[in-house]
């Protein structure tokens, strides 16, 4: 029971929910960029979180499955077709054996997903499925899929799955829409910007960089000072951390962030948005607004909360 | 800060909490970091996922979920800094690192496999064989892993090695090569892209994602550089083929 992949597509890696708990030796957690439609996708396979799928980044693979199976696709695939036959994306679909999944390109967004029921049998490395492509971790020694990889199936659990035709309101979980501001906390050095920088940081526009990938998004656009330069001692950071280089361009470390940083922290990206920025496309603007750490915190619990009624309602449609 | 005031606290995110010992590279502080770590680890702090050693600072990341109670005005966040620093102010770890573990690595300072050797010596101002004397005198201290899986940070290094980092940083520095960054000495794990200049190499693989553990050396631990010849590091070099 496998999959061949008949044609990577730009970039595309196994993941599941991150490889945890091993940030004291510097192995960072990797797994999705945008984790929200990574457990949706999941979901709508049947999996949990912790299962392995793929992750797609603007152009999808073509997979050929030599066994009938569930699947579903979740991100904003323009026209995905099986054996030429358009599917639709954020509902449960099935394959038959011997059958070709075609993902195609994304209409918007940067990464989608696609979740096999069951999850992908590859070989754990330091107990995660999870691709780190930066340290070269994960399934295939860590790098993306090539042409001819076969990726094992764990065993399909069944086949009947939903004939029916309902799909999930992607609203409010993807949203491109690049007017909306991306919510952030003030990091500690932020006052230790100028005055003009801290304007320019909470009121003006950036765009994404073309250099961003899986390790960081650059925010082109205006550049900031600080006051003065600052010495500091390498510290932990987090996925989302905006981080300021001497260059003055903010970078933001997303999934495979190195696990320390010594440049100073002007703020951090609030979980409740990561992955609605990790799917702005270069030359997308970005705004920022503020939130104070309980702010942010009472609706990332929030957000989890409603995620996870959402993820049960899915099961029992099954 | 003073030795024993309690470390500032700071929210880096919905789902951690960095403790700051201090703002330097010190031995004092990192012991402090590291008497941080064993003293939150037992017995288990609820909701708490991970702890991440710095060299003045500790991550600490944690489910917020597991710290909401509808009878306490207060968020998650400033519950857990409480019972951080709870555990912090009830715990009289002294320990300086003096019964740590103690790893023995054994290093081949040969102009070959250390590029920069000679070129060091000559920056520094002192023979070779001085050179390599003293960062074998050293007792080091692995005050973290980070820049890369596995890669040591070690502290205790001669003031008198202390060299600036390369202008041109090489992309392929080889596994295990023993450099000098700044004040800061250290061991490549892998081949990695590195601007430390390189004045050995230890036939042991210090990071092996395949080997359980996969690292050789851990934060907190102490290590000693042991010289080898170069005909003991082609013998363990084969061996740990």
């Amino acid at each position: 029971m496998s999959i061949l992949v008949v044609k990577p597509g730009m970039l595309t890696s196994v993941q599941d929910s991150g490889r945890i708990g091993m940030a004291s030796l510097g192995v960072g957690y990797s797994g999705p960029m945008d984790s929200t439609l990574f457990r949706l996708a999941q979901a709508l396979a049947g999996n949990s979180a912790e299962m392995a799928a793929l992750e797609v980044t603007i152009n999808g693979p073509v997979l050929r499955f030599n066994v009938g199976c569930c699947f579903a696709l979740t991100g904003d695939f323009a026209r995905p077709k099986i054996d030429g036959v358009a599917v639709g994306c954020w509902r449960p679909l099935t394959i038959e054996g011997g059958a070709e999944l075609d993902c195609g390109r994304l209409r918007s967004g940067v990464r989608g997903y696609v979740s096999i029921a069951g999850g992908l049998a590859v070989e754990p490395v330091m107990g995660s499925r999870a691709t780190d492509l930066n340290a070269g971790i994960g399934p295939n020694n860590g790098r993306a899929l090539q042409a001819g990889d076969v990726l094992p199936m764990a065993a399909t659990p069944r086949l009947s799955a939903s004939r029916s035709n309902w799909s999930l309101d992607p609203l409010p979980w993807f949203d491109t829409d690049a007017s909306r501001p991306i919510h952030c906390i003030a990091g500690r050095h932020r006052d230790a910007l100028d005055a003009e920088s801290i304007n320019t940081l909470e009121r003006d526009e950036f765009r994404i960089d073309v250099d961003s990938n899986r390790v960081g998004i650059r925010l082109g656009g205006p550049t900031l000072r600080l006051r003065e330069p600052l010495e500091l001692v390498s510290e932990p950071v987090n996925f989302g951390t905006i981080q300021l280089p001497p260059g003055g361009q903010p970078i933001v470390l997303m999934a495979e962030h190195p696990t320390m940083g010594g440049y100073p922290r002007i703020a951090q990206i609030a979980a409740i948005d990561l992955g609605r920025f990790a799917q702005r496309r270069p030359g997308e603007r970005v705004r920022f607004a503020w939130l104070s750490v309980e702010q942010a915190q009472a609706r990332y619990l929030a957000q989890q909360r409603e995620l996870a009624t959402l993820i049960r309602a899915i099961g029992e449609r099954l | 800060m003073a030795r024993r005031a309690p470390p500032q606290v700071e929210s880096t995110g919905e789902c951690t909490i960095l403790l700051r010992f201090g703002e330097h590279i010190e031995r004092w502080c990192n012991d402090r970091v590291h008497a941080a770590v064993r003293a939150l680890q037992s017995p288990p702090i609820r909701g708490i996922v991970e702890l991440v050693p710095a060299y003045a600072s500790l991550a600490v990341h944690y489910d917020p979920s597991e710290w909401i109670d509808a009878n306490i005005d207060q968020s998650p966040a400033e519950q857990i800094a409480s019972a951080l620093l709870d555990r912090l102010a009830n715990s009289f770890d002294d320990d300086d690192g003096t019964t740590a573990r103690l790893v023995e690595i054994p290093v081949c300072y040969d102009a070959e496999l250390g590029e920069d050797l000679v070129e060091s010596s000559r920056m520094l101002g002192i023979g070779v064989d001085e050179l390599i004397a003293r960062h074998v005198d050293g007792n080091y201290r692995v005050a973290m892993l980070g820049f890369a899986p596995g890669f040591p940070y070690l502290l205790g290094l001669d003031p008198g090695l202390h060299l600036p980092r390369r202008s041109q940083p090489r992309l392929r520095v080889p596994a295990g090569s023993v450099a000098i960054g700044g004040a800061q000495t250290g061991i490549y794990p892998t081949t990695l892209p590195g601007g430390w200049n390189l004045i050995g190499r230890s036939p042991l693989r210090l990071f092996d994602t395949t080997r359980k553990p996969p690292q050789l050396v851990t934060a907190g631990d102490r290590v000693r550089f042991v010289s080898i010849t170069r005909e003991q590091f082609d013998a363990l070099a084969r061996d740990s083929d």
